[in-house]
């Protein structure tokens, strides 16, 4: 008995450790010049919380736990370790709708084990249950929209009464559920229904407002690790779930603030499938320009400002457009890059697509800190962003975007943007800042262009 | 294990959910990314609850769905993990930055 008692103690001794770590991990996560140190802490916190666990009283089936993490273990390292960075949100979905899928299968196996529960206890169970396996799902579709499998939004008429309806059948069976004595088949609806959920939930969202959902749905597994936590009397689990459970729904808040997009806009209705009421036609012509040209204008210039978009990445330009920048700093030109909060598929991922092209941190600027700067700007390069630097944004009520805080490009003396085609962008509305007098157009693939770029300030 | 009563329970859900928040709370948009990344593997943790539970499984049923969740878990840990640590190595200021040459592509 004193063995057994020395073990639990040292088991939770070993997850306050854990639960330490991991708020200290995320803390450091917090900041640039501590985040890499971060995960490391946060790595070592989970470590010995899986290595401990080995050691819990009365446990059987090691061998198959042991296979279980090999398996899963060494397929995510696999995927993680080859993802390229433009594919990183995807793969964030991927491996939260894995923990949320961990967390139904925790409350699945303890509602169908039966026994004598309180009634907080399958109320817990049941809700961890409920988020985690609607994470599950609802996150394997965000991957499979966000990877390129599932290319349709599916829409119909009613959907959200539908969603409506397969709530209230599940609300029904969870509340059975918690009464205790269910029988299995009843567990297993209850299960079933919540996977469909999740699917119909997110089928119909569209792809530019992925990272919001997926920022949701990581707040939510978090909350249903913090639920099963309290289950099974884990107080590492429940803390660091629930402290994911509020920075997520933060995070989430924060994203869906700088798409101007309120959450619940976001997941009960559709994005420019349909232009909602056809905004104010633009007037005046878009104005081409030569590579050569443009070489020139900003190795002349004194500031300029380099506005990346997600065409910026898709084109894998970034490497090239960082090789230009160091071409005109070593003129004396000064050299930033500004960053709106949506740039890329999620927030911050820009910066990461740049800082994998090598561009230092302190180089790159968000809308805040830069945006009064556009006036003193000589040339601001647009390449691959459209509607963050639209200014009808600000003039025009009657479009979706207006209201969208956005970087002010069309206050700089002259700006290039750089783009594929004469299209709208991928939110098909019209871009105002294409037709104004200090616009120029430079046609073109984004990597093509910006290596064009650097012969032109190379020749000089 | 030693058994929480509900209301520590719920003090440590309140406590915890004050310093998600406050952690998260003055965060630079740069991070975001990679902080989501992050706190997604924090939850990865659930393995371990996993883990008891699939020691704790009896019926065979339980023992599938068991090795499923701590397949899933492990997969959530690990992931999390790799793909938090490769976008944050990459984060350098410009001092750092000019010691060390731009990193090739691996495509």
């Amino acid at each position: 008995m004193q063995d057994a008692f020395s073990i639990n103690l040292l088991i939770q001794i070993s997850y306050y450790l854990a639960a330490f770590l991991f708020i200290m991990g995320l803390k450091r996560m917090s900041s640039p010049v501590t985040a890499a140190s971060g995960i490391k802490w946060a790595g070592v916190g989970m470590l010995v919380a899986t290595l401990i666990t080995f050691a819990y009283p009365d446990m059987n089936n090691y061998v198959l736990m042991t296979t279980a993490i090999f398996i899963g273990g060494v397929l995510a390292w696999w995927t993680g370790k080859r993802v390229g960075m433009t594919d990183m949100p995807q793969m964030i979905a991927l491996y939260n709708g894995m923990g949320g899928g961990a967390a139904a299968a925790i409350s699945a196996v303890e509602l169908l084990g039966g026994g004598e529960h309180s009634l907080i206890f399958m109320v817990l169970a049941v809700l961890g249950g409920f988020i985690g396996s609607v994470s599950f799902s609802g996150s394997m579709i965000a991957f499979g929209k966000l990877q390129g499998l599932i290319r349709k939004d599916f829409r119909f008429q009613g959907q959200n009464f539908v969603n409506i309806a397969i709530l209230a059948v599940i609300a029904w069976l969870g509340f059975s559920i918690s009464g205790g004595h269910a029988d299995t088949n009843t567990i297993a609806l209850f299960f079933g229904l919540t996977l469909i959920l999740g699917i119909t939930m997110t089928l119909p969202i569209g792809g530019a407002d992925m990272p919001v959902v997926i920022s949701l749905y990581n707040a939510m597994t978090g909350l249903a690790v913090a639920f099963e936590g309290f289950v099974l009397d884990n107080a590492a689990m429940i803390i660091a779930g629930t402290v994911v459970g509020s920075a997520g729904s933060l995070l989430t808040q924060l994203m869906a603030k700088a798409m101007n997009r309120s959450l619940a806009n976001v997941l009960f209705s559709g994005f420019g499938g349909e232009s909602e009421g056809g905004s104010s036609e633009v007037s005046g012509s878009m104005k081409a320009i030569e590579a050569t040209d443009v070489g020139v204008m900003m190795a002349f210039a004194q500031k300029v400002i380099i506005i990346p978009g997600y065409g910026m990445a898709v084109a894998q330009a970034q490497h090239k457009v960082w090789e230009l920048t160091q071409l005109l700093i070593d003129r004396g030109v000064d050299v930033k890059f500004a960053i709106h909060p949506v740039a890329g598929r999620m927030p911050g991922h820009m910066n990461v697509l740049l800082a994998e092209a090598g561009v230092p941190y302190d180089l790159i600027y968000d809308l805040e800190e830069i945006n009064a700067d556009f006036e003193s700007t000589d040339v601001a390069l647009i390449i691959g962003a459209n509607d963050v630097v639209n200014p009808i944004a600000r003039t025009d009520p009657a479009s979706p975007i207006f209201g969208m805080p956005i970087l002010n490009a069309d206050k700089s003396h002259n700006c290039i943007v750089v783009k594929r085609g004469q299209g709208a962008g991928f939110s098909g509305i019209e871009n105002a800042l294409f037709f104004l007098d200090n616009t120029r157009m430079l046609y073109g693939d984004g990597q093509a262009i910006a290596a064009e770029l650097i012969t032109a300030v190379k020749e000089m | 294990m030693i058994e929480l009563s509900g209301f520590a329970a719920l003090y440590i859900f309140m406590l915890a959910a004050f310093t998600g928040y406050e952690v998260i709370a003055k965060v630079p948009a740069i991070l975001h990314t990679p902080l989501m990344s992050g706190s997604n593997f924090v939850h990865g943790i659930v393995v371990v609850g996993a883990m008891v539970t699939l020691g704790g499984a009896e019926s065979v049923l339980g023992q599938v769905i068991g090795f499923i969740g701590v397949v899933l878990g492990a997969g959530n840990a690990v992931g999390g993990y790799v793909v938090t640590e490769r976008m944050l190595e990459m984060f350098r200021s410009s001092g750092q930055s000019n010691n060390k040459t731009a990193r090739k592509e691996k495509t």
